[in-house]
């Protein structure tokens, strides 16, 4: 499958590859480089594979309600809400981002869980309404410390006083768009939804975001800049033998509210944790499934890992055994070599 | 036209003043993107025609790096272990990785030429 700006991409020379079915940009001039453009500066990524949905309806927030561990009576009008959506025994089947806006929901969800997503929404959607406008909806990310000046450049400066996990209607470029500040890289940042025939804002946007040096960036950046931030990815470090309780997501669990889950997280004990390393004395970088030592005794795998260019570090999360504290030392197998590694926060780095 | 050898796994080798230096192709380095990390052998290290001499990680891969030759390391390029990039920038110059002292510099004959890789690879 390609998004809009497959075209695009291809003339801007990037690096295709297969992500999950889609013929998605890895890179266009380098990881490392696109990494710092958007820690520095701005980036413009290509998110259009994720998967969008639409719930209305009388029972659109119900629903939600039911499906999602966070607590989405809180969501007001024009903001959005990080949550996963559990099965009933509390293992992850997907991880998402809901808008309340226009009235009704948009839901983001991962672009390897569209088909799963959108049944398992679709069985529990009491009197609502899904589309999965996946196709019909374009969506770009802009972020970096400099996505404010590109939008204000495009826009009537309205976007300052978007804050963050707010959501607006806008136009740009005199097509209509939803915006919302939010990002998966951990800098100021917007995410920008319009109708996938608009593509010519994807260039309009680099021609804008020139003068303040805008790169557009690639699939690899946008997974070493996610995990620098502490954000996990399903499929790696989430799944459906999962629980939000084993990953820093506890905070996104409202067990006052009624979902589905809820009876088995109450009753989880919790053995594992999701935690960060930082190998040491090497940049060797740990990949998914490498074993994790503690003591001489395997406690958990490598769910992520990769080099952080900011820390100039080989970094990754790994599940380890809930008793192993943070700073302990851990050794972390890399093709039958063991390298010792410090366990560490899931969050390398935070924006000044 | 230059006497640089090249293996099927994407060493590329010389022999300069009786020692062989080694190093991986531009294709090879394109192919890996971002190179992070390089561990290379000791000094002195005996190595087999087709041992692994070092690992190379990119962002997104880990590649061994066979021994073109059986040999000894007689020198390694210490530069990489701060500067790994230098592969990317320079596979042929600066990002060069061992040289080895040849048991037999015979076998490097049944390698492929320059442009037999490329063909190789498909960049003719």
């Amino acid at each position: 499958m390609r998004t809009p700006f497959y075209d695009q991409h291809n003339s801007l020379g990037a690096k295709i590859v297969d992500f999950h079915g889609w013929q998605m940009p890895l890179q266009y001039f380098g990881i490392i480089e696109e990494h710092k453009t958007v820690r520095s500066k701005v980036g413009l990524f290509d998110v259009s594979h994720m998967g969008i949905f639409k719930i209305k309806g009388q029972d659109a927030e119900n629903c939600l309600q039911n499906l999602l561990t966070n607590d989405v009576s809180k969501l007001q009008e024009n903001h959005a809400l990080y949550s996963p959506m559990c099965l009933e025994n509390g293992g992850i089947v997907d991880d998402i981002i809901v808008s309340r806006v226009n009235g009704e929901f948009l839901m983001v969800v991962n672009s390897s869980n569209i088909q799963k997503d959108f049944d398992w929404v679709k069985d529990h959607s009491m009197s609502a309404l899904i589309d999965d406008t996946s196709e019909q909806m374009a969506l770009l990310a802009l972020q970096g410390p400099l996505a404010l000046d590109v939008l204000n450049e495009v826009g009537p400066k309205e976007f300052d006083k978007l804050k963050p996990f707010e959501v607006t209607n806008s136009k740009l470029f005199e097509v209509d768009c939803i915006i919302s500040r939010t990002g998966y890289t951990g800098e100021d940042g917007f995410e920008i939804f319009f109708e996938s025939s608009e593509n010519k804002i994807w260039d309009k946007l680099l021609e804008v975001g020139s003068k303040f040096q805008i790169k557009p960036i690639g699939l690899g950046a946008r997974d070493t800049l996610r995990l620098e931030a502490g954000f996990m990815l399903y499929g790696n470090d989430l799944d459906e033998n999962t629980t939000p309780l084993e990953v820093p997501l506890k905070w996104t669990v409202k067990f006052e509210t009624d979902f589905v889950g809820k009876v088995a997280l109450e009753n989880q004990k919790v053995a594992r944790k999701l935690v960060g390393f930082e190998i040491l004395g090497t940049k060797r970088v740990a990949r998914k499934g490498n074993g994790v030592y503690f003591n001489n005794s395997k406690v958990g795998m490598v769910t992520s890992g990769s080099f952080s260019p900011t820390l100039n570090k080989s970094i990754g999360f790994c599940f380890v055994s809930k008793e192993v504290p943070l700073d302990e030392i851990i050794q972390i197998n890399i093709g039958n070599k063991n390298y010792d590694a410090k366990v560490t926060s899931t969050r390398f780095y935070k924006r000044r | 036209m230059s006497d640089r050898k090249f293996t099927e796994s994407h060493e590329w080798v010389i022999i300069e003043n009786e020692l062989a230096l080694v190093g991986i192709s531009d294709f090879a380095q394109k192919q890996l993107g971002d190179i992070v990390s390089v561990e290379l052998p000791k000094v002195g290290e005996e190595f087999k025609k087709k041992d692994t001499i070092a690992i190379i990680d990119s962002i997104k891969a880990s590649s061994d790096i066979y021994c073109p030759i059986d040999g000894m390391i007689e020198k390694i390029n210490e530069e990489l272990i701060e500067h790994p990039e230098l592969i990317n920038k320079s596979p042929y110059e600066s990002g060069w990785i061992v040289k080895i002292k040849p048991r037999d510099k015979g076998q490097l004959d049944s390698l492929m030429t320059q442009e037999q890789y490329d063909k190789f690879v498909g960049e003719d």
